[in-house]
């Protein structure tokens, strides 16, 4: 009797980004995220499904919030973790990119998510390592996982993505969330609009399928939800915008502002807020916002990326199928 | 004494002349001795049977980095010289980036006296606008042109300065010498690694707006209409450029420009998967741009072919887009391209691409070649211009192998190089 071919895996070796998945793997990723938002409720936080896995946090660029949430999710999996955070550019250290990539792939590192200030370097150390890489954030490319969660949490609020209006707002010239938003959202069909001043704005992006709004009463009227982008302080130094003083009284999303939305409009950001330059504390903490369940849903994504390249199965909560469910 | 070489029966293409005939070549004591049928050698000549080939006069490039002296890991004035003998030319430029910089009659006379012991391509150094190339002060250009200087540029950067640029222009009429400037302006480059586009928005890459060459090729067409002076232009890459450059021609400035192979061949497109062999300065732009150069050197609007050659390190070009350095090599690839890109698609016929690599050099720098009459240096190459061969960076003669052409299939290149009536490079089997 001959044997059954091994399954084709169902995601790629590396989630670089969501440019290059398909639809139904953005969908199989947040299904297999749900179950796993359970696990975080537990009181024992953990199932066995990564055990004795080594995971290395290669975090290139200074960052609490994503690591500590890959983090938490690695080790609810019950893998192995090590953090690495190499401050600064790896050229200023002495040591390349590609020799931190050797030097992984020498300990048989099993996975590694990186996070570097270089655009493509997650591709660069994918294609270098026969590790699992999962990119954290590359430069201004791609932040997957965030996107992944930001879809997640629409998912849950409004039971769908397709026809959905996002709009996307702040400085999308150097947000690699936005771009990861508009891969995920486009490719699930939901409407997109990007808004911010043109200065932040890149050349080409209505031939990403985007609608843009000049200004942010417009994407507030339009808008299901809006993802409000951190406005980095460095924008005002380059000369991109006057003030932050400027940007908080022409985008910022005020409450003011928020009178003219649709009555359930969903507010989210990624995080870190500037409170009183893009957003006000009194929208960030109302009844609008999501973006204490985006954190939630980050822990459930990442654990669901993690789990799937590893070669999990999808169906592994149902005793009997994948790698066994339940605590231990 | 060097033997006389007779290259007997190939297709003899001398664009000087507009001729374009079945034809022998007779060299000797380092000069074009006859050109015409049924030519017999003296005794002792070497015969190398060319039919089935085209003889021309020896390809000119003005635009290359030997990255010797200071860089001699990346390439030397020898290897170079090899690899441009392999590329089918017989003189090439030498851009003045080096370390030290190329400001003084002492590097000049280095890099003249290395040609001489490589004895390969003649290698022709251009000085430096200003001193280091800080952008400051002039360069003394008569005692460059004295050492043997053809031209002065600050390349690799550009000349910031208008005030500078105006006088660089004027001095250099003194000694009727070409100024050769980067068209880029550093405000609105900076920071970028490719040009600023769709391709760009979805690498998330900093993105190097064609205003940012255009702004400085109009400044400089303004400058060289002010003072009367020879403005040459590198590697030109925008539509925009074009279009400026066209104009000043109408109105008589006296603007020479130069386009590279590779920004004839490749878009924006090519840095896709962040290859950082697609990373140049200036960067690939977008089809039509590559569109508008094609036409121009149909029309003239770009006088020459120049092929920016720029070894690196394969470690240096083997990290993040964002840090590698700029350009790629060009010498072993540049005719290769240039047959399959514009005389295979019908652009141009190989006379006239002959005369935009090898004539109209010549004259844009006031180099001798150029041409087959009778009395000029025999510099000549035969090149097979229908065979179609594999580009392979491991078999370069250059020392650096940063190319994005590995593997590509091209037609065209040469099979016999010869400078001052001697062969410097034979493919097997000639």
């Amino acid at each position: 009797m001959s044997k059954a071919p091994p399954p084709t895996p169902p995601l790629p070796k590396d989630l670089v980004g969501l440019e290059e998945l398909s639809a139904d793997q953005i969908r199989l990723i947040l299904d297999t995220a749900e179950p796993f938002k359970e696990v975080s409720e537990r009181p024992i936080k953990k199932v066995p499904a990564l055990r004795g896995k080594t995971i290395v946090n290669l975090f290139f660029e200074a960052s609490t919030r994503t690591r500590i949430s890959f983090e938490f999710a690695e080790k609810r999996l019950s893998a192995d973790t090590v953090n690495v955070a190499a401050s600064g550019s790896s050229v200023v250290k002495g040591e390349t990119l590609v020799d931190t990539a050797r030097n992984l792939e020498a300990m048989r590192i099993d996975m590694v998510v990186i996070r570097h200030h270089a655009s493509g370097s997650a591709r660069f150390l994918g294609d270098r390592i026969r590790s699992n890489v999962i990119n954290a954030g590359d430069g201004k490319h791609e932040h997957p996982t965030q996107g992944l969660l930001d879809l997640l949490t629409l998912r849950d609020r409004f039971g769908k993505i397709e026809g959905l209006k996002v709009a996307i707002c702040g400085d999308i010239l150097h947000s690699r969330v936005a771009r990861s938003n508009i891969w995920g959202l486009t490719k699930l069909g939901a409407e997109v609009a990007v808004c911010g001043p043109q200065s932040l704005m890149p050349r080409g992006i209505a031939d990403l399928g985007v609608t843009v709004f000049k200004r942010i009463e417009e994407a507030i009227e339009w808008a299901d939800a809006l993802n409000v982008l951190r406005l980095q302080l460095e924008r005002m130094t380059a000369g991109f915008i006057p003030s932050l003083r400027e940007y908080n009284r022409v985008f910022g999303v005020t409450r003011e502002r928020l009178a003219r939305a649709r009555r359930d409009i969903v507010i989210m950001h990624p995080g870190p807020m500037n409170r009183g330059v893009e957003i006000d504390s009194d929208v960030a903490d109302g009844p609008h916002s999501v973006i204490l369940p985006q954190v939630t849903n980050g822990v459930a994504v990442r654990m669901a990326v993690l789990y799937l390249l590893a070669g999990g199965s999808p169906d592994w909560q149902h005793p009997g199928g994948g790698q066994g469910g339940g605590a231990e | 004494m060097t033997r006389p070489i007779l290259l007997r029966g190939g297709l003899v293409i001398d664009p000087s002349r507009g001729t374009e005939d079945v034809a022998d070549v007779y060299l000797r004591d380092g000069k074009v001795a006859a050109v015409g049928r049924g030519i017999a050698g003296e005794d002792g000549c070497l015969v190398y049977q060319a039919a089935g080939k085209v003889v021309a006069p020896g390809l000119i490039d003005l635009h290359v980095h030997l990255r010797e002296p200071g860089q001699e890991d990346l390439e030397t004035v020898a290897t170079g010289a090899m690899a441009a003998a392999a590329g089918g030319f017989t003189a090439v430029c030498a851009m003045p980036n080096t370390d030290p910089v190329v400001d003084n009659q002492g590097t000049v006379g280095f890099i003249i006296s290395q040609a001489q012991r490589a004895a390969k391509a003649r290698v022709y150094p251009i000085g430096a606008v200003s001193l280091g190339q800080r952008g400051e002060r002039l360069a003394e250009f008569g005692e460059l042109v004295g050492a043997g200087a053809v031209a002065v540029s600050d390349d690799g950067k550009p000349v910031v300065s208008s005030h500078l640029m105006r006088t660089a222009l004027e001095y250099a009429r003194s000694f009727d010498l070409p100024v050769a400037d980067h068209c880029e302006d550093p405000s609105l480059s900076a920071g970028g690694v490719m040009h600023e586009g769709l391709v760009a928005t979805r690498l998330g890459l900093k993105g190097i707006p064609a205003a940012a060459e255009e702004v400085m090729v109009a400044r400089d067409l303004i400058l060289a209409e002010l003072t009367g002076g020879h403005i040459h232009l590198c590697h030109i890459s925008t539509r925009g450029s074009v279009e400026l450059i066209r104009r000043a021609k109408e109105k008589g400035v006296r603007v020479t420009a130069e386009a590279t192979p590779h920004h004839l061949t490749l878009t924006h497109d090519a840095c896709e998967g962040y290859n950082t062999n697609a990373k140049m300065n200036p960067p690939l732009r977008e089809p039509e741009d590559r569109e508008a150069i094609r036409q121009a050197l149909v029309d003239g609007t770009i006088d020459v072919i120049a092929s920016d050659h720029a070894p690196h390190h394969y470690d240096a070009k083997e990290r993040e887009f964002d840090d590698a350095p700029n350009g790629i090599l060009g010498l072993e690839t540049a005719f290769g391209l240039a047959v399959t890109e514009l005389v295979e698609t019908g652009l141009l016929t190989l006379p006239e691409l002959l005369f935009r690599m090898s004539t109209r050099p010549a004259q844009v720098f006031g180099l001798p070649g150029g041409t087959l009459a009778p009395g000029a240096p025999a510099d000549v190459v035969v090149l097979d211009p229908k065979v179609r061969w594999t580009v392979d960076p491991g078999a370069f003669f250059s020392k650096s192998r940063n190319t994005p052409f590995g593997g590509r299939i091209l037609t065209g290149r040469a099979d016999l190089t010869i400078v001052r009536g001697r062969v410097v490079y034979e493919r097997g089997g000639v």
